[in-house]
Parts: structure tokens; C-alpha cells; sequence
């Protein structure tokens, strides 16, 4: 590998890595801080991926289209099913032990595949990348690098401040870092918990519906497409720490790198490296590299 | 007297059920187990392979071979690890005469086992793992479709007669990638050329950017993939974004360009690929076939009503030999061994471990169609490595 090829690589790995905290972040929040196991965040991601493709048209009729307006409707939709889906659902399981989360969310995956195959269908579908991103820039004499991928990284980072300083630096952070401790406490404080754990929720929901939307272009939309994702989403937030956001952009950062180079240098065993990896850092930190106090 | 009236009843009630299986037993129908995916994301393979079978049997009145045809039905789920339960429940408990299946090759390959173990009829219409035919062969075990090593081989052949010296071939790293892969090589350093490098992903991942920047560094004069699905459409986009399609001719097994052209659009033109099948082949056969298929359900057939359709014939060849009698074991077999099937890709007949001899087609995509070029490789058998009849 000469050197212009080793970084193009590095590249590769960051943009990797960047997608990866992307996908994984909606489950940080709901994994990590409100502490539900929620197996069914794959399905969140799909159903964004999906809706970027099926709503196209219907926001194209609507309002004009553009790449932008159907990820607008998206995150409104998404907010919704998220508000929705807390209340008659995951607002029970907050008590509950671990296996019933498990069971739950995991039967809440055959209903959103049975409801996708049933909607839209089994077929693969591809979701054009806007005009505007569309365009690449000049990598090396043969290698092109697509804006869109840029593009994605951009969001991605805009996402993680954004999560790092409403949760670490602001009030509504106190509150909902104080409700994953000690829940009867905070309500006794006079904080409606209910309704804060419904809207964080929601917006968990969204976080993965909008990663889903904004992969859809280099993804492509396909059946079964979450469970593709859901182990290394739950890898990045264990890995990470959970409850940690920084842990998670450090994590999905490693996998990022260990799995790019590793497809190059170790193709035998690349399959296995980024599970390697965890195992060594969980024996060397049990509990992830940033746990939230 | 109503005590003996009921008794009498009873009597004739058990009378007339016990002498029903003699009558019945003559003019049974023949039971036809339909082992294929219905949900996940082969399902709509399952259903284009189950369309094709009954579009001929109703073609023949309903009838193969004089007997009328009753279908039973299991979702495979194209999951391995219940497979070898689902087909036990067709033979065992439902007590098919023929199973027909399926998709994936995982799946099959345990549907071999059973066929194998068990003497049940099966024929594949579709799962090309080279083993089903190799060393799984069996007298009763019949496929339709095609073997992994089929368009591979046939792609290698293309890319030497092009001159192209130096390959890379990238795919998911399991039995279908590599077996495809391997049919490549095959044919490619045969005629002079050589693969310099086979990179793999691990299967299902489609993150390909890390091995797109190698196959840059090495410039290959041609790459070779196998995917299929998902793992397609992503690849050729990304192929494309990457800026390689200008730059090094992109060649793969049909799977790349079957069933994905709406969803890779532009990024797809002009891809060349070899199947056994194409969409305008323009034969009086297939032009006939066709017109069938969308009367009968309003859409437009593929590769896999194809082979659906095709093991169905095959079926009502061996029936018709026996006139029926599905215990006539060896004359059944001899039967397909020896016939010719009028297939809308084109006739074929199978090889001695009971694979299609067939012609592999090239096919460049055009308009969202794969239009043939030419005939890739004439009536090209599959060497059943390992089969022992």
C-alpha cells in the first residue's frame, strides 16, 4: 500500500466510522441513556431508508419535492411514530427487566418488516442523491469520491455536537441524565418524567429515522436492511460506553478503522475484527470506554 | 332397534372408510411440495418460481403425466437453520410425492439431504450451489436452474476472447461468491489471462469503499463480481460513484443486473453480465411464454418463472414416462436424463449429474433491460466435481 492509497484509507475509515456513530446514535439515546434494550432501532433505520424512497413522490406532489422537504416530513412522521409508540409501548417497559424489553422490541421488528413487506413491497429500490450533492471530487489518477458521502459526515458531526451539548451542557440534559438515574426522584422534584422520557424517545426514533433517511442514497433500500445494522449499532454504544457520546463517536471511530483496514490488510479475518476488538476492550474497561457516571 | 340401526350405521360409516384409501389410491393426485421463500428477501424470487411452475401445469390442463397435480406449500423463510424441519414435515408428515425447491442454497442443500437420504423426488429451480449437482448428486435429484460455476465460467471465457490480461474479483465471502468467483478464474487463466487479486467481503456487509480504493491502486485491465440483491444495487452504485465504471469494465454474473436495474438506474448502463436467461431474447418460444405468464399474472416473468416453469417440465416428463406411476423409479430418472426440454431461455438438456447444459448468455444492460450481445458460451455443462451416480 503506497502512501496516497494509505490515505485515502484513512479517509475511508473516518467516513466509515462517521456513518457508523450516525446510525448508531438514536440507539445511544434510547439504549444508552433511557436504558431500554430496543432491538427494534434497525427497524427505525429502515423505516427511515423507506421513507426517503416512498415519500419522494408524495412530498414531490405536495410541496415540490427536493431531497430536503421528504427529509423534513420524514423527521415530523418519525417524531410522531416515536410520540406514539412510547405511549403504548415502551412506556411500560421503563420497569420491566431486560428479557421483557427483549422480547418486546424484538416482536416489534416481524411487525415492522410484515408492515414493510406489506406497503411497499420486497423489492430492492435505489433513492437518488440531490442535485446539489450530487457531484464528485478527483481522488488519486482513478478514484472519484462522491460529495455525498461528505456530505454525510457533515450531518453526522453536526448530529453528535448537537446530542454532546443538549445532554452534557444544558438543563433539559440535567433532567434527562438525572431521569435515567432515579426516576421516582426526578418526578418527586415536581419534573413531569413521563412526558420528558415520551419526547427524548420520539426523538431517539428520529435520530435513526434521519440516519435512515440520509443513508438511504449510498445504502440503497432493501428488505431486512435494520438487522444489517442493529449489531454494530448496539457494538458501537457498548464498545463507547453506554450512555456515552463521545464514548460512541470514539467507538464508532475505532470500528471505522479496525474494519476498513482490516477488509485490505486481513480479508481472512475481517468478518471478525471489530468483535475481536470489543472483546479486548471490554476485558481491558468492562464497562466501555466513557461510562456516564 | 335405533341401538342397531346405529350400529349399522357405524359399521358402513367404517366399512366405507376403510376401502376409501383402495379408491382413492388410483386416481390420487400427485403431491407436490413447494418449498420456497414467501417472506423475507427472496420472497419475491419464491413467488415468480411457484407462478412459473403452476403457469405450465395449468398449461396441461392441470394435469403431468395423467394425473392431476396437488400443490402443498411451506415458507422456507430461506432460513438454513430450519430447513432440514420443514422439509422433514413435507415428506414425513404431508408425504409429498415430489419436492420442489428453493431459493437459497444453504436451504437446498438440505433439501438434498432429505431427497437423498429419503428417495424423495426433488428438482432445484433455482439455488445454484455447485454441490446440489457435485457430490449431493443423486438419481433423484434434479435442477432447473443453473450452477454458480455456470456464468462465472462463461464471464471468464468472455473477458479472455476481449484480450484483457490482468482481473480482480470481489464478492461476499461465502459458497455462491466464491464458487461463481472460482468459475471465473477457471476460464479466465485458461485462456491466458489472471486474476491478480480475489477480494472479499464479509457477508451481508456492503461497506465496499476500502476494497473500491484497492482495486484502484491495483488497476486491473477487468473486475469480476458476484453480488445479488441489495449487496447489487449498492456495489454498482458505489463502483460507479467511485469513478471506476470509466475506468476498468465492470463484469459479473447476472445476479447484478437481475431484479436491481430500477433501483441502480443510470449507474447500471451498460453493465455486462451472463446468465442463462435475458429479457429479449426474441424467440417464438419465449415471446410465447411471456405473453402466457402477464395474461395469466399481469406482470412481466424473469429468470426465476423461468426456472419455476421449467422444473415443472421436467416433472411432467418423468410422469408422462411412467404414466403416472411414480414408483417406476428408474425409468422416471431416464425419462428427464434423456429428454430435451423446450425451455423459453432456449432447449437444454442435463448433464450426467443432472444439471442444465445450457447456453450462457452475454447481456449488456440497456434501458433498464439485459439485452443480449451474443451467446457467451455455447451449451456449456457443469462438470459436477465430486458426482458419483
Amino acid at each position: 500500500m503506497d502512501f496516497a492509497t494509505f490515505l485515502i484509507q484513512c479517509l475511508n475509515a473516518l467516513q466509515y466510522g462517521l456513518l457508523l456513530f450516525l446510525v448508531a446514535s438514536g440507539l445511544t439515546l434510547i439504549f444508552g441513556i433511557m436504558g431500554v434494550i430496543n432491538l427494534a432501532h434497525g427497524s427505525f433505520y429502515m423505516i427511515g431508508a423507506y421513507m426517503a424512497y416512498a415519500l419522494a413522490p408524495i412530498v414531490e406532489a405536495a410541496f415540490g419535492g427536493g431531497f430536503f422537504a421528504t427529509l423534513l416530513v420524514g423527521l415530523v412522521l418519525a417524531v410522531l411514530l416515536g410520540y406514539a409508540l412510547e405511549w403504548a409501548f415502551f412506556s411500560y417497559l421503563y420497569e420491566r427487566e431486560h428479557l421483557q424489553q427483549v422480547l418486546m422490541t424484538y416482536g416489534l421488528i416481524l411487525v415492522f418488516e410484515e408492515l414493510r413487506s406489506l406497503l411497499v413491497g420486497d423489492d430492492v429500490h435505489g433513492v437518488a442523491v440531490p442535485e446539489i450533492l450530487a457531484g464528485s471530487l478527483p481522488l488519486g489518477e482513478l478514484l472519484t469520491y462522491p460529495v455525498y458521502r461528505l456530505f454525510i459526515s457533515a450531518v453526522c458531526l453536526l448530529l453528535a455536537l448537537a446530542m454532546y451539548v443538549v445532554l452534557s451542557r444544558t438543563r433539559l440534559g440535567m433532567m434527562i441524565r438525572a431521569g435515567a438515574n432515579n426516576r421516582e426522584m426526578v418526578q418527586s422534584l415536581g419534573i413531569d418524567i413521563k412526558f420528558l422520557y415520551r419526547v427524548v424517545f420520539a426523538a431517539g426514533v428520529a435520530i435513526a429515522v434521519l440516519a435512515g433517511m440520509v443513508a438511504a442514497p449510498v445504502s440503497s433500500v432493501y428488505p431486512g436492511m435494520g438487522n444489517s445494522v442493529l449489531i454494530v449499532c448496539f457494538v458501537v454504544v457498548v464498545i463507547g460506553g453506554i450512555g456515552s457520546i463521545r464514548g460512541a463517536m470514539l467507538a464508532a471511530l475505532l470500528i471505522g478503522i479496525v474494519d476498513t483496514f482490516g477488509k485490505v490488510l486481513l480479508p481472512q479475518a475481517a468478518g471478525v475484527l471489530v468483535y475481536v476488538m470489543m472483546a479486548l476492550i471490554l476485558l481491558w474497561k468492562p464497562d466501555g470506554l466513557f461510562r456516564a457516571a | 332397534m335405533t341401538t342397531f340401526r346405529c350400529a349399522l350405521v357405524t359399521v358402513a360409516a367404517s366399512l366405507a372408510w376403510a376401502a376409501a384409501p383402495a379408491a382413492w389410491a388410483q386416481q390420487a393426485k400427485v403431491k407436490v411440495g413447494l418449498m420456497l421463500p414467501a417472506t423475507g428477501t427472496f420472497a419475491a424470487l419464491g413467488t415468480a418460481i411457484e407462478n412459473g411452475f403452476k403457469l405450465y401445469v395449468a398449461e396441461q390442463g392441470g394435469k403431468l403425466g395423467g394425473r392431476e397435480i396437488d400443490f402443498v406449500s411451506v415458507d422456507d423463510e430461506s432460513n438454513p437453520a430450519k430447513a432440514t424441519d420443514n422439509v422433514n414435515k413435507l415428506v414425513k408428515r404431508d408425504n409429498v410425492d415430489v419436492l420442489v425447491g428453493t431459493v437459497h442454497s444453504g436451504v437446498a442443500m438440505a433439501m438434498a439431504k432429505v431427497a437423498k437420504d429419503t428417495g424423495t423426488w426433488l428438482i432445484v429451480p433455482n439455488a445454484g450451489a455447485d454441490a446440489v449437482t457435485g457430490p449431493m448428486c443423486a438419481p433423484n435429484i434434479f435442477r432447473s436452474s443453473f450452477s454458480n460455476w455456470q456464468p462465472g465460467y462463461a464471464m471468464g471465457e468472455v473477458a479472455a476472447r476481449k484480450g484483457h490480461k490482468t482481473a480482480v474479483t470481489i464478492t461476499w465471502k461465502y459458497a455462491a461468491g466464491d464458487e461463481s468467483v472460482g468459475g471465473f478464474k477457471e476460464a479466465f487463466e485458461k485462456g491466458g489471462g489472471s486474476v491478480v487479486k480475489a477480494l472479499a467481503v464479509p457477508f451481508p456487509n456492503v461497506e465496499f469503499q476500502a476494497l473500491l480504493t484497492e482495486i484502484a491502486a491495483i488497476k486491473p485491465d477487468v473486475v469480476y463480481t458476484f453480488f445479488a440483491g441489495g449487496g447489487a444495487v449498492k456495489f454498482v452504485k458505489d463502483y460507479a460513484a467511485a469513478g471506476l465504471k470509466q475506468a476498468i469494465p465492470l463484469y459479473g454474473a447476472g445476479f447484478l443486473t437481475d431484479g436491481t436495474l430500477e433501483a441502480q438506474g443510470a449507474d447500471a448502463e451498460g453493465l455486462m453480465t451472463t446468465l442463462h436467461y435475458a429479457d429479449s431474447l426474441g424467440t417464438p418460444r419465449d415471446q410465447a411464454f411471456r405473453l402466457a405468464y402477464v395474461r395469466a399474472y399481469k406482470q412481466q416473468p424473469d429468470v426465476y418463472a423461468v426456472q419455476g416453469y421449467d422444473a415443472a417440465q421436467m416433472l411432467g416428463i418423468g410422469l408422462t414416462a411412467v404414466k403416472g406411476d411414480l414408483n417406476r423409479k428408474a425409468e422416471f430418472t431416464a425419462a428427464i436424463r434423456k429428454a430435451t426440454i423446450d425451455s423459453p431461455r432456449g432447449r437444454f438438456k442435463l448433464s450426467a449429474s443432472h444439471n442444465p447444459v445450457q447456453d450462457i448468455y452475454l447481456r449488456q444492460v440497456a434501458n433498464k433491460e439485459n439485452k443480449v450481445v451474443e451467446v457467451a458460451s455455447k451449451a456449456l455443462a457443469d462438470p459436477g466435481r465430486g458426482c458419483r451416480m
